[in-house]
């Protein structure tokens, strides 16, 4: 079944004077549970894709539609309500709070819903001991490794169990060894606890953990391989 | 309150800069408050005034005296019931840093006259029989630690020489406006050291009917018009009001600069607050993905804001109001009763609640409509 639905959109930006296409009709399907790597070269529209999907930014025309709800036609405030509840976001450069604890950034989604001090603490820690950082729940940003700050944000993206974890170029800031940790992590995220994941990335090698590999070119898909149509 | 932590880890950010500003903030405060209360002490002061007590000056100038003659000429001036005069001393006590008024009077009259002065009935025969002796406000009492019977020497400026003194009686006032902090001993001493020189300083005046004030100021103005001393003569109630107004430009100055203040200080916090969120560009739009609304963002950054604000306020209208009793600003005569008055307290936070919307509203607009792609672009 597809949690994500794209239908017949088009993207363009203005620079300057000039209108740049990022898509005109794109048509594809993410499956739930589903494991996609978004590949191709800068300015081919891979973290346009997130975007759209997470209802950061909004088609010129089509629809977005993500397990039912059609993205593309919310108001600012629904999508920010929306994502609280459904996307789970990682960023290449981490962009943890560099004001708050390892702890206090994993518990910043929560802040959101209507949980008990408690409950947040414990689903933090559970978070937390997910990515493997039990032991840093006071460390601040800048006393974590760059691995580490990922593993945080990554736990920040899953606190609130959203259905859709999008990652922009993941590993982009990371060594081979904190890379395959993380990469790791994601495999474990996707088949122990079935979260669906679309993540764009420039690196072979992370793509090979991923179940689907979508190769992009100028907003135009140019090969596919898996579940994704 | 969920949220506390979050405002105050941002504040937190960069501790000295919020320092500064919330001294800023203080400062400014502080000084609007102390500024507008010398306003208001000054109109407290004349509305305490009596309307039944009209006061005779030289029309010259204050400081010079006029003539003991002219005691009984006011005191057959129709609607006059009493006469008392008095004179300014102008002494130094000790190293003479703490100053405060006093005063040679007529004694007998001069407490009659001004009953609003509670003396204990022991106190004030004491102080009636004795030339040497002085009645002082528990205001002074409280300040050098003096005692009924005690001799207190003083340095004479105006008339100069030693003085010695005895306490023989403390006063409280009924309002604090007449102020507890004055020295007022006998005419007669003064006169009895330096007969050549002294003559009462002004005369005080209770007329039968407060509405008869003007006719009653006119008659003695026209009887001394020809004299080598011609007189100007008010209500206590014009007179301290004209003290007060002799003090208008000052007012309005301070009033000005209060103001002037708070609006430099307005632009200091904003600028701060303005920095604080073009640092946070990036946090904003990733708060923004996890699921902060635009409404929600411009709460933290208004609630920064206000935080920074309030708490200068705080401190700054909390100083102004602690400040002239821990330092006995005020005492001395010349701004009896100098307090923060409620109402003063209450423009203070006004003052403050705009300051903190004035400065916060802009830098939580901005992150507000902040678009999150065009912020993420630029930092990844």
């Amino acid at each position: 079944m597809a949690l994500v639905e794209i239908r017949d959109v088009f993207k363009s930006f203005k620079r300057e004077a000039q209108t740049v296409d990022v898509y005109t009709g794109l048509t594809i399907d993410f499956e739930e549970g589903s494991y996609t790597a978004l590949m191709g070269p800068s300015g081919s529209g891979k973290s346009t894709l997130l975007n759209l999907v997470a209802g950061l930014d909004k088609p010129t025309s089509g629809t977005v539609t993500v397990g039912g709800a059609t993205v593309s036609s919310m108001s600012p405030s629904q999508l920010a309500d929306w994502r609280a509840r459904t996307i789970g976001f990682v960023f290449q450069s981490y962009n943890l709070l560099p004001v708050l604890t390892a702890q206090q950034n994993v518990e910043l989604p929560l802040l959101l819903t209507n949980l008990s001090r408690k409950e947040r603490a414990d689903r933090t820690a559970l978070a937390l001991g997910v990515v493997g950082l039990s032991d840093r729940l006071d460390h601040y940003p800048r006393q974590l490794s760059g691995g580490q700050e990922q593993r945080v944000a990554i736990a920040r993206a899953i606190v609130a169990d959203p259905t859709l974890i999008l990652l922009d170029e993941p590993t982009g800031q990371l060594d081979a060894k904190s890379s395959e940790e993380v990469l790791e992590l994601l495999r474990r995220l996707n088949k122990e606890f079935r979260k669906t994941i679309m993540m764009v990335t420039h690196d072979a090698k992370a793509a090979d953990h991923a179940s689907t590999v979508l190769h992009l070119e100028k907003g135009v898909l140019l090969e596919r391989a898996g579940v994704a149509t | 309150m969920k949220f506390l932590p979050l405002v105050i880890a941002n504040l937190g950010r960069h501790k000295l800069r919020t320092i500064l500003t919330i001294t800023s903030v203080a400062l400014a405060l502080f000084l609007f408050a102390s500024l507008r209360t010398v306003g208001t002490t000054l109109d407290a002061g004349s509305q305490a005034s009596s309307a039944q007590r009209i006061i005779t000056q030289n029309s010259t100038a204050f400081v010079i005296p006029l003539p003991m003659s002219y005691a009984n000429r006011l005191a057959s001036v129709p609607h006059v019931t009493e006469v008392t005069w008095a004179n300014w001393f102008g002494g130094k006590y000790g190293d003479g840093k703490k100053f405060f008024a006093q005063f040679a009077v007529d004694p007998a009259s001069y407490l009659k006259m001004y009953p609003e002065f509670l003396i204990p009935e022991e106190q004030k025969q004491a102080f009636l029989k004795e030339r040497s002796a002085a009645i002082v406000g528990e205001g002074l009492i409280r300040a050098f630690g003096w005692k009924v019977g005690q001799n207190v020497t003083m340095q004479g400026t105006i008339f100069p020489g030693d003085w010695t003194f005895t306490i023989r009686g403390i006063y409280r006032p009924t309002l604090k406006e007449y102020g507890d902090d004055s020295f007022m001993f006998h005419y007669d001493y003064l006169y009895e050291k330096y007969p050549d020189r002294v003559t009462p300083g002004w005369y005080i005046m209770k007329i039968d009917d407060p509405n008869v004030a003007p006719q009653v100021a006119k008659t003695i103005d026209d009887q001394f018009r020809n004299s080598s001393a011609p007189t100007k003569t008010g209500t206590e109630k014009a007179f301290a009001a004209g003290f007060a107004s002799m003090w208008g430009n000052v007012k309005l100055l301070m009033s000005t600069i209060g103001m002037a203040v708070v609006f430099a200080i307005l632009l200091v916090s904003a600028n701060a607050m303005m920095m604080n969120q073009r640092e946070r560009t990036a946090e904003v739009a990733v708060m923004k993905t996890v699921g902060f609304s635009d409404r929600r963002i411009f709460g933290l950054v208004i609630t920064e804001a206000a935080t920074i604000a309030l708490t200068g306020a705080i401190l700054g209208l909390g100083a102004a109001i602690l400040l002239p009793t821990v330092t006995g600003f005020g005492d001395g005569g010349f701004l009896p009763g100098f307090h923060v008055t409620t109402g003063t307290a209450l423009v203070g936070g006004v003052v403050a609640v705009v300051l903190a919307i004035a400065s916060g509203i802009f830098p939580a607009w901005q992150a507000a409509r902040l678009p999150v792609v065009q912020a993420l672009r630029r930092v990844e």
